[in-house]
């Protein structure tokens, strides 16, 4: 007797061995955001040509690329149907913490620079993760909780202390500077963490376990799945990837300090949730998401371009964000649809 | 139905608590708010014992933390008892009422204030009156009605003109140029616009010379960054941006000197010399200005002292003595001039610390 | 098949088997992405004095569940910070106090309300403190065009009460996710306000009504605008605890179907919380412009997290289904009063951004320790037994 769909659990069973309709639904869900970006682009570039100039095309990925990284993270976590709001006091933390490193210990390599930053962040992810799994306690709380915690020790540990750029290795700023094959490197870093992670969640266990246990997690806990482990993971790796963007904020940026990275967790969700990334769970991509992101920031930079009044910028990412759930629910409805039916006939 | 029955009854109960609670707080610290009152009418009224308190427009940001070190040595040679700073940590119209009223409660005998809003504040800072407080605006000014006195950096009208020279100096005196603000309603970063604009208009030496466009950065370092880029695609033929604002010329420096306009598009305008310096080293910046801003906290503190000794009401004409920076005297509009700008480039940012 | 959520036991217990699959399967589309129904972990919510049909065995007698009922916890932790500040921090205990904490606290505490309400139903709202700006936006633009002013007010509130309405259209009949939607709204209606009045800021407002929006009633210290805000508080207390549609809300946050099921029109209902929100949140606006003085795009801005934090403070669980309007105004007058101790003690915001994050991960996860230590001794039980 199921009283409706989701305690039905078919999804479990119903994911593995048929990928390939479900490969489909996943492309149509980013269809939307991918087309915006690209009318956005081609609209822009033709009002302003330098839009798509060298330096343009620079610039628009640079801005993208934390945000990106960002949002990359946060999918694993919303994906579980969790949230966590705590993301900007993490890069901000770690930002902060950079700066201080390289201040303390000019000579360190900084490949060691970036190993100690994305530890840091793993450890303030892991504290969100052990509240949430040990406790059982909403995610939504605890991150505000976080969000708070983490931006007080930052302004406790900062005060009015800021570092410049011109306090860390030359290389190391230059990795926002420096190009290869068109793409600054930091981008790159950030492409090769979407691609990463987006492998892993489709093509690995514990990627498809996250889905599963955002679907429903009742039936993930029945089906076998160490669910606390797994929550535990996004938490973690959300985390790191805070981490790594707030390393990557401090090579692009002047300063950084108690203020770094304040306001950036609904920029990230709203980055999410434009990428097709359902805020309740159980589906969405990486990649979707780190389009999102990559929208959400091209849209500031095009109406700057475009001299369009830069006030209307807010408004039209409101605008996007409902855009983008109204379609997450129509497409939604047509796969419940077709579940619904899949099921009765199981019955 | 029956949890639905037990839980109005506790509801009403809880309610009933939370009534009673409130009054007995109330009363109970009503009942000791006589004595304290009369305690402080008394405590604060006796001389030597005198408070200043600074409240800057945020914490926590390196221009400020200078002008409170001065404004904190203003204040221990001035001879005041206690100087304090508190102040918020975002740099929002009405972040600063609560600490205002918070002084207020406390007796401090002057709040030396840099208003986020010039109106936002101006209820709270009249209640601070009321009760004996005297109000020094500096960096930032109030609406005049709100305060005593407002230390100004240098006269507005000679820090847009400084700006002005150096960005047609450095652009040859022709083409388009750009002003990169802090937030659009601060008091002293508008009336620096408004000169500018002006002299524009009317200087003949500035005729070829085309302000395309104002745009503000918040006084944050990422949205500094991203308007200064954005500005400069925007506009192509850009010759000069203009920031009267120490966040907003590191920012859109950060952001030249990693891009190909280092070294085409010049920047000017308002910097702290240490956070300028590699930026002046590698070529994005030839020269900007700036006071010394720890002047600007010291002539305040020493203002404060002589308002509340009763030795100058604010009135044009009064004269007060500020340590070892001399006499100043208060000019039109109760505003105190500090001292000229100087100019850093090159040669001369070594000699610099702050 | 079991349910092993425990939520359905408010169900009538004969109404299951008489389900249809497909009235079930009707049910199930507005549900399916609703946190109300969803983001339930099962075992959490079964603590102590909630208003289930399990609160009653728990063993707990009526004076006791008064005495140490989460509400109570609250106003005893708000009572013993009070007086700790009267002790500790020179001049706390005065009527100054209670004039400049409450003028600091109306507007977190007017959002809390209609919060409350809409977090019991299982929704959020997070566009509340962008509909305050816009409002405010509004204001300064009308009276600046020369509008009268109690014009201007009328616009405003109604202009608050057609962001309410946006919306609950989509949430309450689109069935969208509250979460997202008003993430949206967020940055929509803070646009709204920053297209509406740009970077400007007006201030000149008639100095008659700024006054009273600062004035105080008679040498109490307590704020005359506090009297329109207690009869909001009462309004919204009453209207949650002692009328069926209140009541309804309870059932609506612990399960939409049983809602249903018990004759409430959930669409409705959530229309109408999103309509309280959007308009008190038109008045948070209001009083935020002409308690400053100042209207501008970025009032409020950053208050709706305060506003959550305050109410999940004050008890409400954000499943939905559990709170109170007492613990609510226990939690809000709890931040306001360390707030403004601690900066009357001139110690830095800092330690309150820490404080307020503290306490907000304490009151969830302090009650779910006994429940938590329970379940380990049980789980390492049974792992000691043989599985088959």
């Amino acid at each position: 007797m199921s009283l409706d769909s989701r305690s039905a659990a078919p999804v479990q069973p119903a994911a593995h061995p048929k990928p390939s309709p479900l490969g489909s639904f996943l492309k149509l869900r980013e269809l939307p955001v991918i087309l915006a970006l690209v009318v956005l682009v081609a609209v822009t570039a033709a009002v302003n040509p330098l839009f798509l100039s060298q330096q343009g095309i620079k610039d628009l990925l640079l801005n993208a690329t934390i945000l990106m990284i960002l949002a990359v993270g946060q999918t694993l976590v919303i994906i579980t149907r969790n949230i966590d709001l705590s993301v900007g006091s993490i890069l901000g933390l770690v930002a902060f913490g950079t700066g201080s490193v390289f201040v303390a210990a000019p000579e360190l390599p900084i490949i060691l620079v970036f190993l100690i930053g994305i530890a840091f962040g793993a450890v303030l992810g892991a504290v969100n993760g052990l509240l949430i799994t040990i406790a059982k306690v909403p995610a939504l709380v605890i991150t505000l909780g976080t969000l708070y915690i983490f931006r007080g020790i930052n302004n406790a540990w900062a005060g009015g202390t800021q570092y410049f750029a011109g306090e860390r290795p030359d290389a190391f700023g230059n990795l926002s500077v420096d190009t290869v094959l068109g793409f600054p490197v930091i981008t790159l870093i950030a492409v090769v963490v979407v691609a990463v992670v987006a492998v892993y969640m489709l093509g690995t266990r514990p990627g498809r376990d996250l889905y599963a246990i955002g679907s429903e997690p009742e039936a993930a806990k029945l089906f076998g799945i160490p669910v606390a482990r797994r929550v535990l993971l996004a938490f973690v790796v959300n985390g790191a990837l805070a981490g790594l963007a707030g390393i990557l904020y401090a090579s692009r940026f002047n300063s950084v300090g108690a203020t770094t990275g304040t306001g950036l967790e609904l920029d990230v969700v709203a980055a999410a949730v434009v990428g097709g990334v359902a805020i309740f769970g159980g589906s969405g991509t990486v990649v979707g998401a780190a389009i999102g992101a990559l929208l959400l920031t091209t849209i500031t930079s095009a109406l700057t371009a475009l001299r369009v009044d830069k006030f209307w910028q807010q408004a039209i990412v409101g605008i996007l964000i409902l855009a983008a759930v109204v379609i997450d629910r129509l497409a939604g409805a047509r796969a419940a649809r077709k579940l619904r039916i899949a099921e009765a006939r199981n019955v | 139905m029956r949890f639905i029955h037990s839980g109005s009854t506790r509801r009403r109960a809880a309610f009933a608590a939370l009534a009673t609670s409130a009054a007995l707080v109330l009363s109970a610290c009503g009942g000791g708010a006589a004595s304290e009152g009369d305690a402080t009418e008394g405590g604060s009224g006796t001389d030597g014992e005198q408070t200043i308190t600074f409240i800057p427009k945020q914490l926590n940001n390196p221009y400020t933390d200078v002008v409170l070190g001065g404004g904190e040595d203003g204040a221990a040679e001035a001879g005041f008892a206690s100087s304090e700073v508190v102040g918020p940590l975002d740099a929002s119209a009405s972040s600063q009422v609560s600490f205002i009223n918070a002084e207020t409660q406390r007796g401090t005998n002057v709040i030396v204030i840099a208003a986020n809003d010039p109106d936002a504040v101006g209820p709270a800072l009249e209640e601070a009156r009321t009760a004996g407080a005297k109000i020094v605006a500096f960096d930032s000014d109030t609406n005049p009605d709100y305060r005593d006195l407002f230390v100004s950096q240098v006269n507005a009208k000679d820090v847009a003109l400084i700006q002005l020279e150096l960005i047609s100096e450095q652009i040859g005196g022709e083409g388009e140029i750009a002003i990169l603000s802090a937030t659009a309603n601060a008091t002293n970063q508008n009336e620096w616009i408004k000169y500018m604009e002006e002299e524009l208009a009317s200087n003949p030496d500035y005729a070829d010379i085309e302000l395309v466009a104002k745009v503000y950065g918040d006084d944050d370092d990422t949205k500094s960054f991203q308007e200064a880029q954005g500005l400069l695609q925007a506009y192509p033929d850009l010759k000069g941006i203009i920031s009267p604002t120490t966040v907003g010329i590191a920012a859109t420096a950060r952001y030249m000197s990693t891009s190909e306009y280092k070294g085409e598009v010049a920047l000017t305008g308002l910097g702290l010399p240490n956070e300028m310096r590699p930026f002046v080293k590698d070529g994005t910046v030839t020269e900007f200005a700036l006071w010394d801003p720890a002047q600007l906290g010291y002539v305040a503190a020493f203002a404060g002292k002589a308002l509340a000794d009763g030795d100058i009401t604010g009135e044009t004409g009064d004269t007060f003595e500020a340590g070892e920076l001399g006499d100043r005297e208060i000019g039109e509009d109760g505003i105190v001039l500090v001292g000229p700008p100087t100019q850093f480039n090159a040669d001369n940012i070594d000699d610099y610390d702050f | 098949m079991s349910d092993p959520t425990g939520a359905r036991t408010i169900l009538p217990a004969g109404d299951g088997p008489s389900r249809t699959p497909a009235k079930g399967a009707r049910m199930a589309a507005p549900g399916s992405t609703r946190p109300g129904t969803e983001r339930r972990p099962g075992p959490g919510r079964r603590s102590p004095g909630s208003t289930t049909t399990q609160a009653a065995p728990t063993g707990r007698t009526g004076a006791a569940r008064l005495l140490l009922g989460r509400d109570a916890v609250m106003i005893y932790l708000l009572l013993v910070v009070v007086f700790y500040a009267c002790i500790v921090v020179p001049r706390f205990a005065s009527p100054v106090t209670v004039g400049f904490l409450l003028l600091d606290v109306i507007p977190t505490l007017l959002i809390a309300l209609p919060m409350t309400l809409v977090i019991i139903s299982g929704e959020i709202d997070l566009s509340v403190a962008s509909i305050a700006g816009l409002t405010s936006a509004l204001m300064g633009v009308l009276w600046q065009a020369g509008t009268p002013i109690a014009l201007v007010l009328v616009i405003c509130v109604l202009a608050g009460l057609v962001a309410g309405a946006f919306n609950g259209v989509l949430i309450a009949y689109l069935g969208l996710p509250s979460l997202a939607v008003t993430i949206g709204t967020l940055a929509l209606f803070r646009g709204l306000a920053l297209v509406v009045i740009g970077d400007n800021a007006v201030a000149n407002f008639p100095p008659g009504l700024t006054a009273f929006f600062t004035s105080k009633l008679g040498g109490t210290g307590i704020p005359t605008v506090m009297v329109g805000v207690v009869v909001l508080i009462v309004a919204f207390a009453v209207v949650l605890h002692f009328t069926p549609f209140g009541r309804g809300l309870f059932a609506l946050g612990y399960s939409k179907e049983a809602a249903t099921f018990v004759g409430i029109d959930v669409a409705q209902s959530k229309f109408l919380l999103y309509l309280a929100t959007g308009t008190v949140s038109a008045l948070a606006g209001i009083y935020w412009t002409l308690r400053y003085s100042s209207a501008r795009s970025d009032n409020a801005s950053g208050l709706e997290l305060a506003v959550i934090a305050a109410v999940l403070l004050g008890g409400v669980s954000i499943f939905g289904g559990k709170g109170s309007i007492p613990g609510v105004l226990a939690g809000v007058l709890l931040i306001g009063t360390i707030n403004y101790a601690l900066k009357l003690d001139r110690v830095s915001e800092v330690v309150l951004i820490i404080v307020t994050g503290s306490l907000l991960i304490l009151s969830v996860v302090a009650p779910t320790i006994p429940t938590a230590l329970r379940r380990a001794r049980h789980a390492r039980r049974v792992r000691s037994a043989p599985l088959s």
